[in-house]
């Protein structure tokens, strides 16, 4: 059991009835580490995450949470760790003051009064603070979410999709904030869609099915997925579209833009696909960096098809 | 042009709603078992003119006279005689215990005034804390009793006929603890009993299933919270709401309807305060089984409903059958309707309550119990 861990869970399975919602899944982070944890939506994301806390009681599977056995000793975890649900999971029907004394109650912060100055003013809402937290737009409520959660200084934050519905440059304030609270030693896990914000964790795991497919560097990740990718500017027309679709060796094409991206596993035949554009007038082709989106496309399908 | 009416649109929006309705469970079980319910109570269980209710007899002589009456008595079906008290005391203290809704006592002189016709005549109590059981069951008494004296009477050869003692029986009748028959001594202390169960249970019921409703459940699991103080947090401030209604209901019970109050205050609020607790828990377990607020509305009324129609509120208890009647004792409405009835209008004191309020208080660690192992300390 290494020290240095602050999640270590090797095995994790969750059954709801007959389904397995996580299977099997490993997962090890380091302190002071941000993990993104990306996954197609009912993947098991949130499961996993709750059984990490304590909210869920996992079927199989052992570790350690913060040195704490994650089986027996959730009360204890619970301390330890700050959790930020997926829904805003405060009272609307409570002022940002309120609600912070509440939080600040439950985990015995002393003096009450003096913690919830604090965050307020870290949050910059002093002047807002009796104002009913329902009353606040989608970004605000989030910070307070997150405000909430660290009052208690956990040594453990565990993000559940934290900045869906929030604007770009709320979610780069988030961001920084994470950044900021890792800095001091603060172990983060969060989950998300974005690979934007994917690629701002120091390292990710993929999870599809219940079943970890990934870890490791995005850089990592995308070596490890063994995709090539090359750019077709130029618009084609139908039947050359058609035919690049129905080509071997050819296992994505998504637009961007004005481009295409062509994602294969073997370059010879991905090559040979796109052998026949290239001198076509207005049509160019260039090798080009293969994107976490389409390596997770590729894992979506393979475990999809693994699935059925 | 989009017709203003069209079947196939109409098609849609019936198909929609018949599968919604098929999804939510507890709503459908609760259209078809609430009329379902409604319909066995109404027609089996309820009856404003009871009949078996329980009564006892004093008699104090032994002579046969005594003897004809106590027997027609015994087999009309209005009374069921169980007890046989043996001294005047005895038999107060059944009446003040509600253990009898009848006291007929038949003076020791009775059979001599009989023979001698000098206005033989019969006592009878009855408790009229609830005035309706008692009017029915007074009346039918005289006809049975002057009947059987007759009947006596003309069987005796010693006895010149032409007298027709039986006649001249008279009975005198004590509306006992409400001698004027007024209907909101019966009501008002019934309604403190059906009002606490009308709010607590809902309120209770509904506050925490707003927490899983909202999602702020999650939250509150993930923090530092234990099962014990989730419950305790939710019950005691309902239980100070429910203190505010017992002040409200006793004070209008005295000041508006000036009903009678002749027990302990004391006492009447420790079993005020037993009855709450157990709502309060009832209304909790409700929560840990309902997944919106809606359901637990419902499943709120499905318990009040037969609860309502068979502690004894509404109807005679006595005059239900015997299934209904022993359906209605598994709801702490039953017991506390009789205690505060009891200590209100007949001055009960611990000793003749003491039972009820045992049986009342089982219904505390029941709920506790169920409550405490349905709440999810976790998601699953």
């Amino acid at each position: 059991m290494s020290a240095t861990l602050a999640i270590d869970v090797r095995g994790m399975t969750k059954r709801f009835g007959r389904r397995t919602v996580v299977d099997n899944v490993d997962l090890a982070v380091a302190t002071g580490e941000i993990v993104g944890f990306l996954g197609p939506n009912g993947s098991g994301k949130t499961t996993t995450i709750r059984m990490i806390c304590g909210l869920l009681r996992p079927d199989a599977g052992q570790g350690t949470v913060l040195g704490l056995d994650v089986r027996t000793q959730s009360a204890a975890i619970k301390r330890q760790v700050g959790y930020m649900t997926q829904r805003f999971s405060f009272y609307e029907d409570l002022t940002i003051a309120e609600n912070l004394t509440f939080v600040a109650r439950l985990y015995e912060l002393k003096p009450v009064e003096e913690a919830v100055a604090k965050t307020l003013e870290g949050l910059g809402l002093s002047s807002r603070k009796d104002q009913l937290a329902g009353t606040l737009s989608g970004g605000w409520k989030q910070r307070l979410a997150l405000a909430a959660c660290i009052m208690h200084q956990p040594r453990l934050l565990l993000l559940d999709e934290p900045t869906a519905g929030v604007d770009p440059k709320a979610r780069r304030e988030f961001w920084d904030e994470i950044h900021r609270l890792a800095a001091d030693g603060l172990t983060v896990l969060v989950s998300t869609h974005y690979m934007d914000e994917a690629e701002r964790c120091h390292r990710i795991g993929y999870i599809a099915y219940g079943r970890m497919l990934a870890t490791g560097t995005v850089e990592e990740v995308v070596r490890g997925s063994g995709l090539v990718t090359y750019i077709v500017h130029g618009a084609l027309r139908p039947e050359q579209m058609r035919a690049l679709s129905m080509a071997d060796g050819v296992e994505q094409i998504a637009p961007f833009g004005a481009s295409l991206h062509v994602v294969g596993t073997d370059r010879s035949k991905l090559e040979a696909a796109l052998a026949p554009l290239k001198g076509e007038a207005g049509i160019g082709v260039e090798p080009g960096e293969t994107s976490l989106e389409d390596v997770f496309i590729k894992f979506m399908t393979g475990a999809q098809e693994r699935a059925a | 042009m989009i017709a203003l009416f069209s079947p196939s649109r109409l098609g849609a929006m019936l198909a929609k709603e018949f599968v919604q309705m098929r999804r939510d469970r507890i709503t459908f079980a609760m259209m078809l078992a609430v009329p379902i319910i409604q319909l066995l109570l109404f027609g089996y269980a309820i009856n404003n003119d009871p009949r078996g209710l329980p009564a006892a007899i004093l008699a104090l002589g032994q002579d046969r006279y005594t003897r004809a009456v106590v027997s027609a008595l015994e087999v009309s079906n209005y009374y069921r005689f169980g007890e046989r008290p043996q001294s005047a005391a005895e038999a107060e203290s059944l009446m003040a215990k509600g253990e009898i809704s009848f006291l007929v006592t038949i003076p020791s002189d009775f059979g001599t005034r009989v023979e001698r016709a000098d206005a033989p005549r019969i006592l009878v109590e009855a408790d009229a804390t609830d005035p309706a059981a008692a009017s029915g069951a007074v009346s039918a008494l005289g006809t049975i009793a002057s009947r059987a004296l007759q009947r006596a009477q003309g069987h005796e050869p010693v006895t010149d006929p032409a007298s027709r003692g039986g006649d001249s029986l008279s009975f005198v009748v004590h509306r006992r603890y409400n001698p004027e028959n007024i209907t909101q001594y019966n009501i008002v202390p019934g309604l403190l009993g059906v009002i606490l169960q009308m709010t607590m249970v809902m309120m209770t019921a509904m506050a925490l299933t707003r927490e899983i409703e909202r999602g702020t459940m999650e939250n509150l699991l993930a923090m530092p919270a234990t099962a014990g103080e989730i419950m305790l947090g939710k019950v005691l401030p309902y239980l100070a709401i429910g203190a505010v209604q017992v002040v409200i209901v006793l004070g209008a019970a005295k000041l508006l309807f000036a009903v009678p109050f002749l027990g302990g205050l004391g006492l009447l609020l420790s079993c005020v305060l037993i009855f709450v607790l157990a709502l309060v828990l009832l209304g909790y377990t409700i929560s840990t089984m309902a997944r919106t607020q809606l359901q637990a509305m419902q499943l709120t009324f499905f318990f009040f409903l037969p609860s309502l129609m068979l502690s004894g509120f509404m109807f005679p208890f006595a005059g239900m059958p015997g299934w209904a009647q022993a359906l209605g004792e598994i709801f702490p409405l039953t017991h506390f309707l009789r205690i505060i009835r009891a200590i209100m209008l007949k001055g009960a004191g611990l000793g003749d309550i003491g039972d009820e309020m045992f049986y009342l208080s089982l219904f505390v660690p029941i709920y506790a119990g169920i409550a405490l192992m349905r709440f999810r300390s976790t998601l699953d």
